[in-house]
């Protein structure tokens, strides 16, 4: 598939378990060659969402083309050319780490080499290991390799660095970069927003059954810069904004700050006005907000104006 | 042909590396045949025990194996998600659901490789032993008992599967005719055990290994009933998550 491809395309998904509709109507896509995180807190809607798309659920109503298929009417077709990685392991606990990875090359037949991918995820020392004896970390990576073995032009990755320590956080980070590198549109459901913000590079934010922002990371940004800052819990906000010209929110107990980009003389005179008043800086950055920033505004808006999709990119409600 | 055996070479080295699986569908069958054919204490109503106990040991090899084994990993598999992620693959269900079934022969092959010798080598002579019907007799009840397995473990959580896995394995041991003849059954309970696949299976392979069933043309009318009937009804309502 050619770079920049939409792989994945979700038009108008609804999905409904029963009175629920656990997804109200989102669309986004997910290009060839890039790593498309799909954010939000537990019970957005991104499980439901992924698991139509690997042809695992059926859609309520709306359309889902994968690589061009519709993945309920060609899941078998679809299964030799995605690669999927669950929530929750889905390997036989007293199977052998080695063992399991040559099963699954043998079953996508693309002429993937266990011993290459184990090597890839670090557990060539684990090949005998059992799975239930991994830890948790190891679990992911194991997992990640089982998707990697269809040698994948599509990978559904769910919450793939979840429990995982620092370290293993690298590795699998330095796999799915390595794995979008190679032409394959990576699919990443996540609630860890930080996680996202390392390593995606297109963004689709869930929240409710809905997607309230769609786009890459600067688009999401764009217009919100602002200056953060910690000081004494106690600083004077009026006081302060009659110095700077700003107002100063106290977002924790002693974090605070300030709806504005980073001029230079606005950040001179917060520093001088800080020195003057006797306060310490005991921690500054300034640009653009964290993604969880984004999300906290976005979700924020959406839950104001109660009617439906809100954000930067394309409504979720179609 | 290669997915389908990868998947059997998976499915039955699982089977045989868990040591609690090996205790249910080799141990305890070699077990309760050893034991009671030196310990005279079941009324067989035979001169010799084994006569009795080598056709029902037999049924209850392919019980162990056919309803408890498959239906307890089977529980277990769609509790950790792995039929789920195989169904994600290229494997495909049809090749699953044979995979499966072909595991399940090779263990009740491996079980009949040791059960029988050690039932000749406790005296067990069969006058003229129709194997080849005893294997379709075997079939059937493979048939039966993993859709009685199959049948729990696609509707039950893991451990309740188990649990229920594990107490209908007993009852049908106890009432199925397998070591304690029907006619030392009440009755009333005598005719609910000749209803029971278990009851059928032991009669089928009584009648045709030693020509001592009790009502062999009722036994094979309900083994097959229950090996089209089982199946059908685990097709119908098995829950792959």
């Amino acid at each position: 598939m050619a770079g920049n491809d939409a792989a994945v395309e979700v038009s108008g998904l609804v999905v409904r378990y029963g009175d629920l509709e656990a997804v109200k109507g989102v669309s986004f896509t997910a290009k060839a060659g890039l790593v498309t995180a799909v954010l939000g807190p537990n019970g957005a809607g991104k499980t439901s969402t992924i698991e139509v798309c690997e042809g695992y659920r059926k859609a309520s109503t709306g359309t889902v083309r994968v690589l061009g298929m519709d993945p309920a009417a060609h899941q078998r077709q679809l299964g030799e050319r995605i690669g999927v990685m669950l929530q929750q392991g889905g390997v036989y606990p007293s199977a052998r780490v080695l063992d399991t990875v040559r099963h699954y090359c043998t079953l996508y037949g693309k002429g993937a080499d266990p011993e290459a991918l184990v090597e890839q995820v670090g557990l060539t020392s684990r090949s005998k290991a059992t799975w239930r004896r991994l830890s948790g970390g190891e679990q992911q990576r194991l997992s990640l390799a089982l998707a990697m073995a269809a040698k994948p032009e599509v990978a559904f990755l769910d919450e793939p660095t979840s429990g995982v320590d620092v370290n293993g956080r690298d590795t699998i980070r330095g796999i799915i970069r390595a794995l979008a590198d190679t032409g394959c549109a990576v699919v990443l459901a996540t609630h860890e927003l930080d996680e996202a913000e390392r390593i995606a590079d297109h963004v689709v934010i869930f929240d409710s059954g809905l997607v309230i922002a769609d786009g890459t990371l600067d688009e999401l940004r764009k217009g919100h810069d602002e200056i953060r800052f910690r000081s004494s819990p106690d600083l004077d906000l009026i006081s302060l904004a009659r110095e700077i010209g700003m107002v100063a929110s106290q977002v924790g107990p002693d974090e605070y700050v300030i709806d504005a980009p980073p001029h230079p003389r606005l950040m001179a005179q917060l520093t001088a006005w800080l020195a003057e008043h006797g306060h310490p800086l005991t921690d500054l950055r300034a640009g653009s907000q964290r993604l969880e920033d984004v999300f906290r505004r976005l979700t924020a808006v959406d839950k104001d104006t109660s009617s439906g999709p809100a954000g930067d990119g394309k409504d979720g409600a179609e | 042909m290669k997915r389908f055996t990868s998947q059997l070479r998976m499915e039955v080295q699982l089977t045989l590396r868990n040591g609690e699986q090996l205790l249910l569908t080799l141990g305890i069958p070699v077990l309760l045949l050893v034991f009671f054919s030196l310990v005279d204490v079941l009324p067989t109503g035979t001169d010799e025990p084994i006569d009795f106990l080598a056709p029902g040991v037999l049924a209850l090899a392919v019980m162990s194996t056919a309803m408890v084994s498959l239906g307890i990993g089977t529980g277990f598999e769609r509790s950790y998600h792995v039929l789920k992620r195989l169904g994600t693959t290229p494997l495909g269900r049809p090749r699953l659901i044979a995979a499966k079934i072909a595991s399940v022969a090779v263990v009740e092959l491996v079980q009949f490789g040791i059960i029988v010798p050690v039932a000749y080598a406790l005296g067990w002579s069969p006058a003229d032993p129709n194997w080849p019907l005893a294997v379709c007799g075997v079939l059937l009840g493979t048939m039966a008992f993993a859709g009685i397995g199959l049948t729990l473990a696609g509707r039950l959580r893991g451990e309740i599967n188990l649990a229920a896995q594990n107490g209908l394995y007993l009852v049908l041991l106890l009432l199925g005719g397998m070591v304690i003849p029907f006619s030392k059954l009440p009755s009333g309970i005598r005719e609910v055990a000749h209803a029971l696949p278990s009851g059928a299976l032991a009669d089928v392979l009584r009648e045709t290994l030693s020509g001592a069933g009790t009502q062999p043309g009722t036994s094979w009318a309900v083994l097959a009933v229950w090996a089209v009937a089982m199946p059908a009804i685990a097709a119908a309502t098995f829950r792959w998550d």
